[in-house]
């Protein structure tokens, strides 16, 4: 997965869990948990979503990597 | 026997509640406990479950209908052995009953022999014959919003006899597809502030809150849970919300005193440990309904019962049970909250723990100093119930609980 791939997956699944968030008006550099509002049963909704569509394996010390939109995208990259 | 189903108090904010479907008809059998209906409250869509076993005989509200706590909804049979007539009272399908729809009918020239009817057991309502009406006029712009937004017109109702459908009729219906979950789920936002406002005030005015706060050393069970959840896949991680909930569940049955209700001037203890969860709901508001029989259960299934509870709250999908009967709330802030939250009593609960944010701080112990992640737990609880000293024994039986995470 490259990282442009990445971000429109970690866009979709954070869309997944907070459908009400218009994610067009959302940066890359937007945090999950501050900008965007998802608490840490959202987050952890995230984490579970990105996990079994890339098929990466993610443990909670990956978690602070996870913290925005670009930075899980390069994550995921990188994996 | 025939037994009334009743509109059921679902919190002791509410006064009535609409009907929003029926999931059974008349002639089923329904257990105890069996979910027959939706109702809408102010606060949220509520799965209604029945209180006997019977045969439905007949629904007494069409969906749409208000009705007070207490009301009845329909009449059960509970006579066993007997086979009731299957819904004696209720019309066969495409049959007008109403003289007033009747009337619409011949106005409009509609042929109700032809009319499908989508009322409680096939009934022809109002709605079904003005849809039925000819000629249904379409305004171009209505047309052609229709078109670009995949709006299907037959579903806009209009309720103008002679049916004209108007562009901002269309838009509507284009705005209501777009917000699926704002229908489905039933709130109001203003009814739910209002909800919560009447409840806080009530709450403020009546209760005499007292307030102690306790800090937690939170790293044995933190390096517990992590242990844990290095073994388990993500849908199965357990977030320390959970940990601190069984903290609690096992701290109400030690000090029983704070778990169950004030009324008419005297305490009385819960039968059970039902959690009451504050839950927020994206987009604002407030729900607290309950995990129940917590203390029953071990960290992983409270993680689990916590994950169906939000997810089906955000979904506007909750049981009548799940709202009506927490002994006492949890009000965790999480990860983005504040230090500690001093929280407001739901009545006629006697209590309400607080979590605030689970974060590092220095910590002296022995004799050294060191950096620990600490939550600050608070309880508000009403005086007229109990006083600090035991209150005070609460909070300590939750700090003792979270230095024993792998117990249960």
């Amino acid at each position: 997965m490259n990282t442009s791939e990445a971000i429109v997956l970690v866009r979709r699944c954070v869309h997944e869990v907070a459908p009400d968030i218009d994610m067009e008006s959302i940066s890359d550099d937007a945090h999950l948990q501050e900008t965007l509002h998802l608490d840490s049963l959202d987050f952890l909704q995230v984490v579970e979503l990105l996990s079994s569509r890339s098929g990466i394996r993610i443990d909670e010390e990956d978690y602070p990597r996870l913290a925005t939109i670009a930075s899980a995208a390069a994550f995921l990259a990188q994996h | 026997m025939n037994t009334e189903f009743r509109m059921p108090s679902l919190g002791a904010d509410m006064e009535s509640g609409v009907l929003l479907e029926w999931l059974v008809h008349p002639g089923d059998t329904v257990h105890k406990g069996d979910i027959v209906a939706v109702v809408d409250t102010a606060k949220a869509a509520v799965e209604v479950e029945c209180f006997t076993s019977g045969v439905v005989t007949e629904l007494l509200v069409e969906p749409g209908t208000r009705v007070p706590v207490g009301g009845p909804l329909a009449v059960i049979s509970t006579t066993t052995g007997e086979q009731p007539h299957a819904a004696p009272t209720v019309a066969a399908p495409g049959v007008v009953t109403s003289p007033l729809v009747r009337h619409l009918a011949d106005q409009l020239h509609v042929d109700t022999g032809t009319t499908p009817g989508t009322g409680v057991g096939g009934r022809i309502t109002r709605a079904d014959v003005i849809r039925q009406a000819e000629p249904v006029r379409i305004s171009p712009r209505a047309r052609r919003l229709a078109a670009e937004r995949g709006v299907d017109l037959r579903t806009i109702g209009s309720t103008t006899p002679g049916r004209v459908i108007t562009g901002d009729e269309v838009l509507a219906a284009a705005d209501a597809l777009g917000r699926p979950e704002h229908d489905a789920k039933g709130i109001d936002p203003q009814a739910m502030r209002n909800a919560i406002a009447q409840l806080m005030a009530k709450s403020k005015k009546e209760i005499p809150h007292y307030y102690l706060t306790e800090q937690i050393d939170m790293s044995t069970a933190l390096a517990w849970l992590h242990e844990q959840n290095r073994a388990l896949p993500v849908a199965q991680r357990i977030l320390p919300a959970a940990l601190l909930l069984r903290a609690v569940a096992s701290a109400c049955a030690e000090v029983p005193q704070l778990n169950g209700f004030w009324i008419d001037g005297s305490f009385v203890p819960a039968g059970g440990v039902h959690l009451g969860v504050a839950i927020s709901l994206r987009g604002g508001g407030l729900v607290a309904p309950a995990i129940r029989d917590a203390g029953t259960l071990s960290a992983p299934e409270l993680m689990a019962a916590l994950r169906d509870l939000v997810s089906r709250t955000r979904a506007g999908r909750l049981r009548a049970s799940e709202m009506s009967d927490p002994t006492i709330t949890v009000s965790n802030l999480g990860d983005q909250g504040a230090d500690s939250l001093l929280g407001v009593i739901y009545p006629p609960q006697v209590a309400l723990v607080g979590f605030g944010r689970i974060a590092e701080r220095p910590w002296a112990s022995g004799g050294m100093l060191g950096v620990r992640p600490v939550v600050t737990a608070s309880l508000a609880a009403d005086h007229r119930a109990t006083d600090g000293v035991t209150g005070a024994l609460f909070l300590q039986a939750i700090a003792r609980q979270l230095q024993l995470p792998e117990e249960k």
